[in-house]
């Protein structure tokens, strides 16, 4: 049972411009099991919350805290919080010529667990996991995101989300760009990794179609740098109907 | 990736095609002196063309006047029938496959005494290697002839390492229909210097895989120029480098499209760690009158891993016919993309892990072309020992 705690949290970034402030007092907590859906206009600042947790070197912290499990997650390094159990897809997954995705699923599994899985086990999980996801098993040969769609983009995203087995996992518009048929995988994926590994999820979207897959708990409406509302599904619903406006011209 | 050099090389990505019947002048290459007579040379002022990004200064005794050109200590392997022997430089195997063009390439083959002679017989299929080692600091000259037979298959690797003042001549006749795959490894100790020209002919359909990868020394410029001279011929260029701190790599590329429907790939890939490493690429294509037909593509990509390096990077096409199926360059110098170590650090890799998967992605592109698996793995052991340092 792991739990996530975002307490007050305050981000800016350096610009042309001079220091901007994005997040201006964030507070959420995520449990294991738990499915929240942070939904929020353009710009609002979703991605620089993943980001923040993920720990992009561009965003810096002025403020509060992030704890798992009671841990400072702001002291861990990028790769340290990975071990601890976080898990970001990123909107904009990064293409790394020259390596291919078998040697990088395998790179960071072992670097996950500490030791390199049995071989047998892993080319078989990896095998399933593709199988799954409708992923072609001639994928693993190619160069990490390099000259993948839209779409392959975010079913290897979720590969890796399954293979690595997080905890707490971010996903940041995995939904965008996505057609029906796709939006149905990568949604089955992130359900799979729920069901399998009681992975707690902070769902990020612009658009409330794949909440239609992937059922939240709870959704937070994400408006110019802070949770502006909270509810239950039916708040999503709400949104559908009537739109980010109400909220973005409250705080205009 | 973000450019990170210095004046001049090409800053950031530049690609160009030319299509059919397009026309450039960048530079005439074939235009500059060759001469079997050192005294058709000038002395070298490192303003020319060819020398101004070299360090001639620290050249001075290879480029003055003749040196020793007693025969090279060697080791060399040969399986299939492929005979490996010294020759006079009047053989008339010497001097099948290129004219010296430059003063250092003159002093060598003037002051060699034999050649090596690398001489495979038509049909025959064999694997040569040579290796040079202790040559000691001071300068030596020394002269190369691998002549393939038509229709033999053969491939030759050339490796290098230990203390030497080098300079010499290889070349390479590739005869009508035959396949040859040669390899130079620069692999010397940290003092030192190599200037090498290799001269590579491909007859008619002849097809030539010339790799050159050089990983350390104080000064290293092999330059190979290709003629393609026979109708159908090709070759593949490739280079792989890594300089570190204090380490000038350099490499000359050309190639004369000479003939008609004749194909080429020139792609050297570098990366530079380290206060004072440098490099320099230079691709001259020619594409000539009759080479009808022509299918030519040079690309030259540098890798900066830190602060205090320098990388020059300059592709030159020429193109005399209207009558091509396409050529075309490009030029990338880059830092280290921190977007993609953040994507692996994300996934629990740590940060000295990332970065060596980064640069070795980027080299094995040259990596993975390497038809010997000893060679190839021997550049990728270099490499990790390379970067082990850059955490
Ligand atoms: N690295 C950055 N440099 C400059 N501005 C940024 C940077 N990252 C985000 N921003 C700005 O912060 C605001 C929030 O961006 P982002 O977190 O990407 O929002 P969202 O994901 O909700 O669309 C936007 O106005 C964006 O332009
Ligand atoms: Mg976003």
């Amino acid at each position: 049972m792991a739990v996530l705690e975002i307490r007050d949290l305050h981000v800016s970034v350096e610009t042309d411009q001079g220091t901007r402030q994005i997040l201006r007092g964030v507070d959420l907590t995520i449990c294991s099991g738990e499915t929240h859906a942070i939904m929020g206009p353009n710009g609002s600042g979703k991605s620089t919350l993943a980001y923040t947790i993920a720990g992009h070197p561009r965003y810096t912290v002025d403020s509060g805290s992030i704890t798992l499990d009671g841990a400072d997650v702001l002291e861990m390094s990028v790769d340290e919080r990975a071990k601890a159990g976080l898990f970001l897809a990123m909107q904009y997954p990064v293409e790394i010529p020259g390596v291919t995705v078998s040697n990088f699923l395998r790179t960071a599994k072992t670097a996950i667990e500490g030791t390199a899985p049995a071989l047998r086990q892993w080319v078989g999980d990896v095998k399933t996991a593709m199988t799954n996801l409708k992923m072609d098993s001639s994928f693993t040969e190619r160069n990490v995101n390099e000259g993948f769609s839209g779409g392959e983009k975010k079913r290897h995203e979720i590969l890796q989300l399954e293979l690595l087995k997080p905890q707490i996992a971010v996903l940041d518009e995995t939904d965008s760009g996505l057609d029906v048929d796709a939006l149905k995988i990568v949604s089955e994926g992130v359900n799979r990794a729920k069901e399998n590994t009681g992975l707690g999820v902070l769902l990020i979207t612009h658009y409330t179609r794949i909440l239609r897959y992937i059922k939240p708990d709870f959704v937070h409406v994400f408006v110019a740098g802070k949770v502006a509302e909270q509810g239950g599904p039916e708040l999503a619903d709400r949104l559908e109907a009537e739109g980010y406006d109400r909220y973005v011209e409250a705080t205009a | 990736m973000s450019s990170a050099t210095t004046a001049p090389a090409q800053a950031g990505a530049n690609k160009n095609l030319h299509g059919p019947g397009s026309t450039i002048h960048v530079q005439t290459r074939n235009e500059r002196p060759a001469s079997f007579n050192l005294s058709d040379f000038e002395p070298v002022t490192g303003r020319e063309v060819d020398w101004k990004l070299t360090p001639v200064a620290a050249l001075a005794d290879l480029l003055d006047a003749t040196i020793d050109g007693a025969e090279l200590t060697i080791d060399s392997t040969s399986n299939g029938s492929a005979s490996v022997s010294w020759v006079s430089m009047s053989n008339d195997a010497v001097g099948l496959a290129g004219v010296p063009e430059d003063r250092a390439s003159s002093i060598a083959w003037s002051s060699t005494e034999n050649a090596l002679l690398i001489d495979v017989s038509a049909d025959d299929v064999s694997e040569v290697s040579v290796n040079r080692s202790g040559l000691g600091l001071a300068p030596r000259a020394a002269h190369t002839v691998i002549r393939v037979a038509p229709f033999a298959k053969t491939t030759v690797v050339l490796t290098s390492e230990g203390q030497a003042s080098l300079s010499e001549n290889v070349e390479i006749i590739a005869g009508e229909s035959s396949q040859v795959t040669v390899i130079s490894l620069q692999e010397w100790a940290s003092d030192s210097r190599h200037l090498a020209t290799h001269f590579i002919r491909a007859d008619k359909n002849a097809s030539v895989t010339h790799t050159v990868v050089s990983l350390s020394g104080a000064i290293v410029r092999v330059n190979p120029q290709t003629r393609l001279a026979g109708e159908g011929s090709s070759v593949n260029m490739l280079g792989l480098y890594f300089a570190d701190s204090g380490e000038h790599l350099e490499q000359q590329v050309f190639v004369n499209h000479e003939a008609a429907q004749t194909k080429s790939r020139v792609n050297y890939k570098g990366a530079l760690q380290g206060q004072g490493a440098r490099t320099v690429w230079i691709g001259d294509v020619l594409i000539g009158p009759h080479a009808v037909g022509t299918d030519s593509y040079e690309q030259n990509r540098n890798l900066v891993l830190t602060e205090g390096t320098r990388a020059d990077s300059i592709p030159n096409l020429e193109i005399k016919t209207g009558d091509i199926a396409g050529a075309g360059h490009a030029s990338a110098t880059g830092r280290f993309d921190d977007e993609q170590l953040f994507y692996l650090q994300a996934r629990g890799i740590d940060e000295a892990t990332a970065r060596q998967l980064v640069v070795r992605g980027f080299l094995n592109e040259i990596v993975q072309q390497i038809p010997v698996a000893s060679i190839a793995q021997r550049i990728e052991l270099a490499l990790d020992r390379e970067l082990e340092g850059i955490a």
